[in-house]
């Protein structure tokens, strides 16, 4: 247990060091003069662009050493102080605040609506596998795997909002808007966790303690219930874990499309205006993201399984 | 010993969905590589008269609303598409399976130090990497293939150093390496025909994941831009007229969809 949260922990310091080492070395790597960069993205590509470099170069400490300055980032990222974004001049810190939460509320909504459809799915295709049900699953989830995100979320965009005229294509506010940007990534989700579902089910299934509960005379809902689903549910949680690499990355292009204002979103502004400190903020509260989210399925996978209790 | 055959060798079976995933690989790796020779029309020759024309006549499969012929622009988006993933993908498996096979037979420092890499690259989600390499050169072929393969090759590694771990713990051959046979030989006629099938694998779904990641990236504006005929970005171009040509945005999409289906079908047609 408290291995499990120190290397998530250390995970989260690797992700901190190695977004701020990469945007580091980029960043100094790039052609041309960064305090000219720096300032030609404050005050614009004027005449006294020369003198407003200097200034920067002076105020930012980009004559000294590289490592001194690394270190520093590293220092003052450790006081939580990630800069001003060059385009609005606010904090990184104070954007993030509000994007990242956005962010987090959209996944737990994709995550929360994928586990509605995938592993229901799942559970009656496992359930009576080689059937009807479980065959049309198959076919579902072999589909929506081969739909890019961005294709799916267009495709719903017009068909609930622009056709049917059910849902905003856009905003950000209440669960209406949250709806199809979730929707889109949980289908996505739930293709691939109802077949891993399916198979852990129908393996429960041919289990033998399955088949004793059921000469016990237990009505079929308790031997599911009791029997099946929590062993089934160990295999979804752990492959998960494995997708929260898809739902991290689903929430940028998911928020770009909808227009909804989270980390996703952000980062892609900020990488289309170059504006560095952004880039570096948004990268990491994603990467942070994606920490966490695999944290709280280690900690899932633990309370499903007492086993993993008494082994650790 | 069994578990490294199992996962090697039955999959090689023909079923009708590996059928079907390499038959429509090759209908669109003919249309991608023939089409555009094929094709005398420029995918970038404008032409407003022609603005959203219908199927059939001068454009067999109409124009988008700069008149410009969609067969075109769609051999040649499939040419960069399937071209890009290809290329990705080589430089995601040779770097990949060499250091697998480096870190399994070297073992020690080497393995640690490869470990570590893999570690740390594994900790950041692949396109949040390529979104931070392009925010330094926006709408590059090269940042964008330099960052897919940089998040790709770490799939390749891992599966080539665990199986040929196993498979040099072998009997046979141990066997082999205590006779004295060279290191050359046994990595070409025993631990090679192990892994060539889990690489054939997973080379198809980095493509799919490599040919997804750069119609994401172009549809969401920070991947190729719009004048070179990609896939994901003609469909966005082409959206705002979908109530008048609601066919010519469905094509594109279309072609990645069967695009991607086609290799995932190919790579695990037993069990999706």
């Amino acid at each position: 247990m408290r291995n499990f949260l120190l290397a998530r922990l250390l995970q989260a310091g690797l992700v901190a060091v190695v977004v701020g080492a990469l945007c580091f070395v980029l960043m100094r790597v790039m052609p041309g003069d960064a305090a000219m960069r720096i300032a030609a993205g404050r005050y614009g590509p004027d005449a006294r662009i020369a003198e407003a470099a200097k200034m920067v170069r002076l105020e930012l400490g980009l004559d000294r050493p590289l490592v001194a300055q690394f270190l520093e980032w590293l220092g003052n990222l450790l006081r939580l102080d990630l800069g001003h974004s060059l385009v609005t001049g606010s904090p990184v810190i104070h954007e993030l605040k509000v994007q990242l939460g956005a962010s987090v509320w959209l996944a737990a909504s994709a995550l929360a609506l994928s586990l509605l459809i995938g592993p229901v799915i799942g559970l009656f295709s496992g359930l009576k596998a080689g059937g009807a049900i479980d065959r049309l699953g198959l076919a579902g989830a072999v589909i929506f795997r081969a739909i890019p995100p961005f294709v799916l979320g267009l495709m719903l965009m017009l068909v609930f909002s622009k056709q049917l005229g059910w849902l905003p294509p856009a905003g950000f506010g209440s669960a209406r808007e949250m709806l199809l940007p979730a929707l889109t990534l949980a289908l996505g989700l739930a293709a691939m966790s109802s077949r891993v579902m399916r198979n852990s089910v129908a393996a429960v299934a041919r289990a033998p303690y399955f088949a004793f509960a059921r000469y016990k005379g237990l009505p079929e809902s308790v031997v599911v219930r009791r029997h099946g689903l929590r062993n089934a549910a160990i295999p979804v949680v752990s492959y998960i874990a494995l997708q929260a690499v898809y739902l991290v990355e689903g929430v940028v292009v998911v928020e770009s499309l909808f227009a909804y204002p989270g980390i996703g979103h952000a980062l892609v502004h900020a990488v289309v205006e170059r504006d560095i400190p952004m880039v570096q903020g948004t990268a990491l509260a994603m990467g942070l993201m994606f920490v966490v989210i695999a944290a709280i399925v280690d900690l899932l996978t633990h309370w499903l399984d007492p086993r993993m209790r008494r082994m650790a | 010993m069994s578990t490294i055959g199992d996962i090697a060798r039955p999959k090689g079976r023909l079923t009708t969905g590996r059928m079907f995933g390499a038959g429509l690989l090759v209908l669109l790796g003919g249309f991608a590589t023939i089409g555009p020779v094929l094709i005398p029309a420029d995918p970038a020759a404008q032409d407003f008269s022609a603005s959203l024309a219908p199927f059939g006549g001068d454009f067999l499969l109409g124009a988008d609303h700069y008149g410009r012929s969609l067969l075109a622009r769609l051999a040649h988006g499939a040419r960069l598409s399937f071209g890009l993933a290809f290329l990705t993908m080589l430089a995601a498996a040779v770097p990949g399976v060499l250091l697998g096979l480096a870190a399994a037979w070297k073992g020690g420092w080497t393995e640690r130090f490869l470990e570590l890499t893999a570690t740390i690259v594994l900790a950041l989600p692949g396109l949040m990497l390529v979104l931070l390499l392009l925010a330094f050169a926006p709408g590059n072929y090269g940042p964008l293939f330099l960052g897919l393969s940089l998040t790709l090759w770490v799939e390749f590694y891992r599966v080539t150093k665990a199986t040929t771990k196993s498979a040099l713990a072998q009997p046979h051959i141990e066997a082999a390496l205590m006779l004295g046979f060279g290191s050359r030989y046994i990595l070409v006629n025993y631990v090679l025909p192990v892994v060539a099938p889990m690489i054939a694998t997973l080379s198809t779904f980095a493509m799919a994941t490599a040919i997804i990641a750069v119609s994401t990236l172009s549809a969401i504006s920070v991947g190729l831009q719009p004048p070179t005929p990609e896939l994901g970005s003609m469909i966005v171009e082409l959206l705002p007229y979908y109530a008048e040509a609601p066919v010519h945005v469905l094509l594109p999409a279309m072609l990645i969809f069967l695009l991607v289906l086609g290799l995932q079908l190919l790579a695990q047609g037993d069990h999706p």
